[in-house]
């Protein structure tokens, strides 16, 4: 004897983000504090040593933010025009930036007038960075030279003039003191070895270059520019290993997370994109208000920092551990585990004597009266204010297996006005979702056939009834747009597809009948 | 047959249990029902068919035991036989020649030496009119005896079994056709008519379609096509009867049954519910329901202990006291139509097709035996007729059997066709299917046809789905995108189309590296790895119906049948037609193990049988008129162990073993000759008491019975009355038809002596006598009892002999059989 099957409730697809480590990961910073800045912010650098402020570069200022202040701790105003590239010398200690005025200006950071100026660039210097032995400082500048200058002398150590283009991002190496690497508007990287006189390397990355970034490990680098990302293998001589168009803007700015496992590229399009290295696939995705320009991540990605084009700087902070606790804690109301399972995971013994009992089967409310077929009870259970708010699909499922036995009509039938209208209501609720129309259509049809005689009676029901009609004219005239959107988009694909001949050998001459012609018309693929 | 003598199409297992009411012994040990030619014996408890009573040439219409004794069982059939026989041992006691077809057999106990059956109205043959006759059995030592002592007891009667019943104590017999009841009273030699009206107030339709006799009161039970049971009481008189109705039915009662005490009426019908009625308090009721499908038979034990049910999915379910299904005898389930096609699974060599409705009924062919049914729908099955249910129409299994692909569909009257396509995995915990994926709507239009790529080296498999909506569809089993606890599911992977025209059929090469798509008459060849069009092949005007990829050393060939009855087998090496015939191919498959293809053709009403290679001009085999009818349902199942044949013509039949399911839903093969030798062999050496049940009484005298069996004395006595009986060859000799047999010369000698007793065992009996009194007289002696009771000198003479060395036991064994060896040898030779 089979026991009773209950209803099969359908199961849809959730739509939305899958969840998934990465978007748990990403998603647990805080609601972002804004920052009004004086204008366009071009930079952001944090500062290598503790407690990890950053130097946010905008318009003729330097703002340096403590990890938690919402005002600057310190401000560097001594520049004639606009400010580039503020960053931080490796202890912390030194800070340099260029300057729209071609002057590069290198400060203390707990001072105000500049220590040192290095003039030489004849135009604006977008570009400066310190090497890896602390004492020289690289800078790239519009007038297309690349030139490493002496820190103690203030003077200039080397010019190279390779580029042809701006050079608008470089980066040096943190293994060596003698290696740099410079982008150019000429599309082209270029790493130089300072004890050489010409370049060592050249890369075409295909679009003018906007940022670089160097691996912790120095073997591969990212270029970004244009729509592009690109990897690029240094130990193979500058081999191209991925290239990633996941942007429909230019990208501005390259980063990695301090695991080193993902990589966050940030684009004028206003998202921030999350990369896994090992694969280059997107897992993770930040919208934002407005251009970005700069984006850095603080140490144990403590805090996402990202500038934008409107000068306003968001600094996201991630939840500490209390905080993600909060929310567990809350959820723990239930009875523990060991109430639930209790004695369900016990393990017979050796000399025990099991008796077995029957597993009673559990059924819903809607399964126990349609066992009993009782269809209208049936139907009502399935109609309860929480089901049919919360689980539509449960309510749908009961009516398509009324549907199916044959007796939806004698559910819906017999219904007073207040049941009715419960009936239209969840009807007005969900018809128009394609997941239930198939069966709503057939139950409101059914409703219409019933109570066809009663209309007029009810001002409830009326007004539903009017509303329900309003509904469908609304869904036709959706439907008949995207219809036409459909066929604009086929005529669009069938012209923009290039037609194929597909090899057909010998059709004709094996089969030597007369349907030569028919099997030639037919020679076409259809590439769908 | 005429060309290849040695080839028959048999039929094979599957053959109904449900068409006649079944039997339970009167120590409810067994359970007796009739299927096809023969009475099958079960064991209720272990529900193992336990004998096969062979010996009836037609279909076998009803079985009954004999009242006036309880081991033996009358069966009738429409060869116009009702035999007698012995169902423990299985032995056919008589013969009773009637002359006439038996539709159904009654008797009662207090009619000795005499049996009711009913056959054709006597004078007219063919008519549909049929009559009661009593037979009076002569008293006679033959075993055949013919039966002409016939006298009439009602006319007009119904042929259906159901519908006459005897009375308390065999006073009366009642039969109902029609609207009308009949009552005949055997003492008074008269009999009472009871009409009902047509039609009732209310609609309900009062035709009866069976009833039942009350055992101690006068009450007859009738059930009635609108539901409806009525109890009669008070018919001895023609005008004062009266009836009362009981209604819980909806649909028409097909079974009613008293208990033998009387104190309940069980009545069972399409709802699939059995119900209990308390005799004289009808209001209490009890159910047993879900019990599957419609029942169609109840019957109850002699000591009311063990109810059994027949179900029309060809089901007999026994059922202890009214509450408990304690067995459960399935024969494989036949629909009107098997809308899957005939499949194997690749795992359990089991044969896979439609079963219960919205199940796969998955049949052992070796057993004879159906292994599972597995839910496919899985929802509440209502026994309402009319009503439109879920379907199986399509399943799949991959090379390796770790997948099962079906489709299941319900066309409603008025909504649109509703379909799901379910993918399930195989578990090898519960070595059962594990549902995987379901797809609801998977394309626009129905199905046509699938198939999932044959390839058994690819790691991951692929399932291709055609529609009549203009589209084929390639699935994949895809790793889920994220890391989350969720297995792999299937999805879609291509969606291909050409012309926009509708595809019909599609079938992988062997190594998977082709798909073949036919589009009416195109053939489109694909490449599932880029999923490029590679070729079109096409045979005009008619479009393609079956498609075939060569196996082996012929996978270059592609085969196709037309509509416009043509075979084409065209060569992909070159994309052109090798060769082409005229023939109405029905059917078209290739054997998995071997190069072999089989057509079935259809040609004037009966269908032939081609086998043939791709490759070679010449079919291997053909068979004319295998069955009436069009064939539509085939396959090869691999065999599991090859037969060694040398012979060419059924050398294609080594590997595998042809299948197919005729007109009328019979499932047939092909045998040879060898192997129906080989079963005949087999068949002796089952053991019979290993398949009943163990009891603990059993466990007790068991153990001492085993013993007595290895004793040579009663092994001796056996064999000396065996012979005439149970010799195989003897009985082969005589069931086997004289045109099958070799020459008469050829047998004699092997005829000859297996009615001889051969010479060793006098020998032997002579021997143990000595022994016995050699072992009295040693008995003070020695203690070890054990080694008389099992005396087998000459083996362990043979044992000693091998043996290096020696036991004190076997020592002094050996010194008694030297000495017996002296007195019986040299008494034998002075002889």
């Amino acid at each position: 004897m089979a026991s009773f099957k209950p209803t099969k409730i359908q199961v849809y697809p959730k739509l939305g983000e899958k969840v998934t480590q990465d978007t748990l990961y990403w998603k647990n910073y805080k609601a972002p504090v804004q920052i009004k800045e004086f204008g366009a912010i071009s930079n952001i650098d944090f500062s290598p040593v503790a407690p990890h402020n950053f130097a946010v570069t905008a318009f003729t200022r330097i703002h340096i933010y403590g990890p938690f202040s919402q005002e600057p701790v310190k401000t560097f105003t001594r520049f004639k025009d606009t400010a580039y590239c503020g960053r931080f010398r490796a202890d912390g200690q030194l800070l340099v930036a260029g300057c729209e005025d071609s002057v590069v200006r290198l400060f203390d950071v707990s001072g105000k007038v500049a220590l040192r100026m290095f003039k030489g660039h004849t135009k604006a210097v977008h570009v400066a960075d310190f090497t890896s032995d602390r004492y020289q400082i690289l800078t790239g500048s519009d007038d297309y030279t690349c030139r490493l200058w002496d820190i103690p002398n203030a003077t200039e150590l080397n010019t190279y003039q390779e580029h042809t283009d701006y050079i608008r991002c470089g980066v040096t190496s943190k293994l060596n003191r003698d290696l740099f690497i410079t982008g150019s508007y000429d599309h082209t990287l270029k790493l130089f070895d300072a004890r050489a006189d010409k370049s060592v390397m050249t890369m075409d990355h295909g679009q003018p270059v906007e940022s670089l970034l160097l691996y912790p490990s120095e073997g591969l680098l990212v270029s970004a520019g244009g729509r592009h990302v690109k990897v690029w293998d240094l130990l193979k001589g500058g081999q191209p290993l991925v290239s990633l168009k996941n942007h429909h803007k230019t990208v501005t700015c390259l980063c990695l997370s301090s695991s080193g496992q993902r990589l966050l590229s940030a684009s004028l399009d206003r998202h921030v994109k999350v990369y896994n290295t090992t694969n280059y696939k997107v897992v993770h995705n930040f919208d934002y208000a407005a251009s970005i320009l700069s984006l850095a991540l603080a140490p144990d990605d403590e805090s996402i920092v990202v500038g934008m084009t409107n000068s306003i700087l968001s600094i996201k902070h991630r939840k500490s551990l209390e905080e993600s606790k909060e929310i567990s804690s809350q959820q723990r109301r239930r009875p523990s585990y060991r109430v639930i399972v209790k004695g369900k995971n016990f393990v017979p013994k050796q000399d025990d004597y099991l008796v077995s009992k029957p597993v009673k089967q559990h059924l819903a409310k809607y399964d126990k009266q349609l066992k009993q077929f009782n269809v209208t009870k049936a139907l009502d259970a399935a109609l309860e204010t929480w089901t049919r708010l919360r689980k539509p699909e449960i309510t749908v499922a009961v009516m398509k297996e009324l549907d199916r036995r044959g007796t939806l009509k004698n559910a819906l039938a017999g219904r007073d006005e207040q049941g009715l209208a419960r009936l239209l209501n969840f009807l007005i609720g969900n018809l128009v979702d394609p997941r239930f129309a198939p069966v709503l259509v057939t139950v409101a049809e059914m409703i219409l056939d019933i109570y066809l005689s009663v209309i007029g009676q009810s001002s409830v029901v009326d007004r539903q009834l009017l509303r329900l009609q309003e509904l469908l004219e609304r869904e036709i005239n959706y439907q008949q747009d995207l219809l036409e959107v459909l066929g604009m988009l086929d005529t669009m694909f069938a012209s923009s597809l290039p037609r194929k001949e597909v090899p057909c050998p010998s059709i004709s001459r094996a089969n030597g009948l007369a349907q030569r012609e028919a099997s030639a018309s037919r020679q076409l693929l259809q590439a769908t | 047959m005429v060309e290849h003598g040695d080839i028959r199409v048999v039929h094979r297992g599957g053959s109904k249990i449900n068409f006649r009411e079944p039997v339970i012994t009167n120590d409810s040990r067994f359970l007796l029902c009739v299927s096809g030619e023969c009475v099958k014996v079960f064991s209720t408890s272990t529900e193992e068919c336990v004998h096969d009573l062979r010996g009836h040439t037609d279909l076998v219409t009803g079985v009954l035991l004999k009242p006036s004794n309880h081991l033996q069982v009358y069966s009738c059939s429409a060869d116009g036989t009702v035999r007698l026989w012995d169902f423990t041992d299985g032995i056919l006691i008589k013969t009773y020649t009637i002359g006439y077809p038996v539709y159904s057999i009654y008797a009662s106990a207090n009619h000795e030496g005499v049996i009711f059956i009913v056959t054709h109205t006597l004078s007219d043959k063919r008519s549909e009119l049929f009559q009661l006759v009593a037979v009076h059995l002569p008293q006679s030592g033959d075993q055949l005896v013919e039966a002409g002592e016939l006298s009439a007891v009602l006319n007009d009667v119904s042929s259906n079994p159901s519908s006459i019943v005897f009375g308390k104590g065999g006073e009366y017999i009642a039969s109902a056709k029609g609207l009308q009841l009949e009552v005949f009273f055997f003492k008074k030699q008269k009999s009472y008519r009871f009409s009902l009206k047509e039609d009732n107030k209310k609609g309900g339709k009062n035709t009866f379609t069976c009833v039942a006799c009350h055992q101690k009161d006068d009450c007859i039970a009738t059930g009635h096509e609108d539901g409806k049971i009525r109890l009669w009481r008070n018919f001895n008189h023609k005008k004062e009867y009266t009836y009362s109705t009981l209604h819980w039915h909806h649909s028409a009662v097909s079974s009613l049954c008293f208990t033998p005490e009387g104190t309940n009426l069980l009545s069972g019908g399409l709802e699939s519910v059995l119900v209990q009625w308390r005799y004289n308090q009808e209001s209490q009721r009890d159910f047993l329901p879900r019990l599957g499908s419609a029942i169609t038979h109840i019957a109850v034990s002699p000591d009311g202990a063990l109810f059994c049910t027949s179900h029309s999915d060809n089901k007999i379910t026994i059922i202890q006291s009214c509450v408990k299904v304690s067995a459960v005898i399935q024969g494989l389930v036949k629909g009107e139509s098997v809308r899957t096609d005939l499949m194997v699974d690749p795992r359990s060599k089991s044969l896979v097709l439609n079963g219960k409705p919205g199940h796969l009924q998955f049949y052992s062919l070796q057993r004879d035996k159906l292994l599972y049914n597995l839910d496919i729908v899985q929802q509440e099955y209502i026994h309402e007729s009319g009503l439109e249910q879920f379907e199986v129409v399509k399943a799949a299994f991959d090379a390796s059997g770790n997948w099962l692909a079906t489709v299941e569909e319900r066309k409603q009257k008025v909504a649109e066709l509703e379909f799901n396509l379910k993918l399930w995995a195989f578990d090898e915990q519960t070595q059962s299917f594990v549902l995987n994926t379901t797809i609801s709507a998977p394309h626009e239009a129905r199905i046509t046809a699938m198939c999932f790529c044959q390839a058994t080296d690819s790691p991951t498999t692929m399932l291709v789905s055609t529609s009549k909506d203009g589209h084929f569809k390639a699935w994949q089993l895809t790793a889920p995108a994220h890391t989350e606890d969720e297995g792999p599911s299937w999805s879609c992977d291509f969606v291909g189309a050409y012309h926009g025209l509708v595809p019909e059929c599609c079938c992988f090469s062997a190594d998977g590296s082709l798909l073949a798509v036919s589009f009416q008459e195109v053939v489109t060849v694909w490449s599932p790895t880029s999923w490029e069009l590679l070729t079109t092949l096409s045979q005009p005007p008619k479009a393609i119906r079956d498609l075939c990829f060569g196996r082996l050393s012929c996978s270059k060939y592609l085969l196709g049948t037309t509509a416009s009855d043509l075979l084409c087998c065209w060569n992909l090496l070159t994309c052109s037609l090798e060769w082409s015939t005229s023939m109405d191919v029905s059917l078209l498959l290739a054997d998995p193990l071997t190069e072999n293809m089989a057509a079935f053709c259809c040609q004037a009403g009966s269908t032939d049988l081609f086998v043939f290679k791709p490759s070679e001009p010449r079919p291997v085999f053909s068979l004319k008129a295998v069955c009436s009818g069009k064939v539509t349902r085939a396959i090869f199942a691999p065999r599991e162990q090859m037969l060694e044949c040398c012979e060419e013509s059924s050398q294609w039949l080594n590997c595998s073993q042809l299948y197919f399911l005729t007109q009328y839903m019979d499932l047939m093969t092909f045998t040879t000759k060898a192997e129906e030798d080989r079963l005949m062999a087999s068949s002796k050496q089952l053991v019979i008491d290993g398949s009943v049940a163990m009891t603990p009484f059993y466990l007790l005298l068991g153990k001492h019975r085993q013993q007595e069996n290895e004793d040579p004395l009663s092994d001796l006595s056996a064999e000396r009355t065996a012979p005439l009986q149970s010799s195989a060859a003897l009985k082969e000799l005589l069931q086997t038809p004289a045109h099958v047999l070799p020459s008469t010369a050829f047998l004699c000698s092997i005829f000859v002596q297996s009615l001889l007793i051969s010479v060793t065992d006098a020998r032997e009996e002579n021997k143990q006598a000595e022994e016995e009194m050699d072992s009295e007289k040693e008995e003070e002696d020695s203690d070890e009892e054990l080694e008389y009771s099992n005396p087998r000198p000459e083996q362990a003479l043979v044992g000693e002999s091998a043996a290096p060395a020696l036991t004190k036991v076997q020592l002094r064994e050996l010194r008694r059989v030297k000495k017996l060896d002296h007195s019986w040898l040299a008494g034998l030779l002075h002889s």
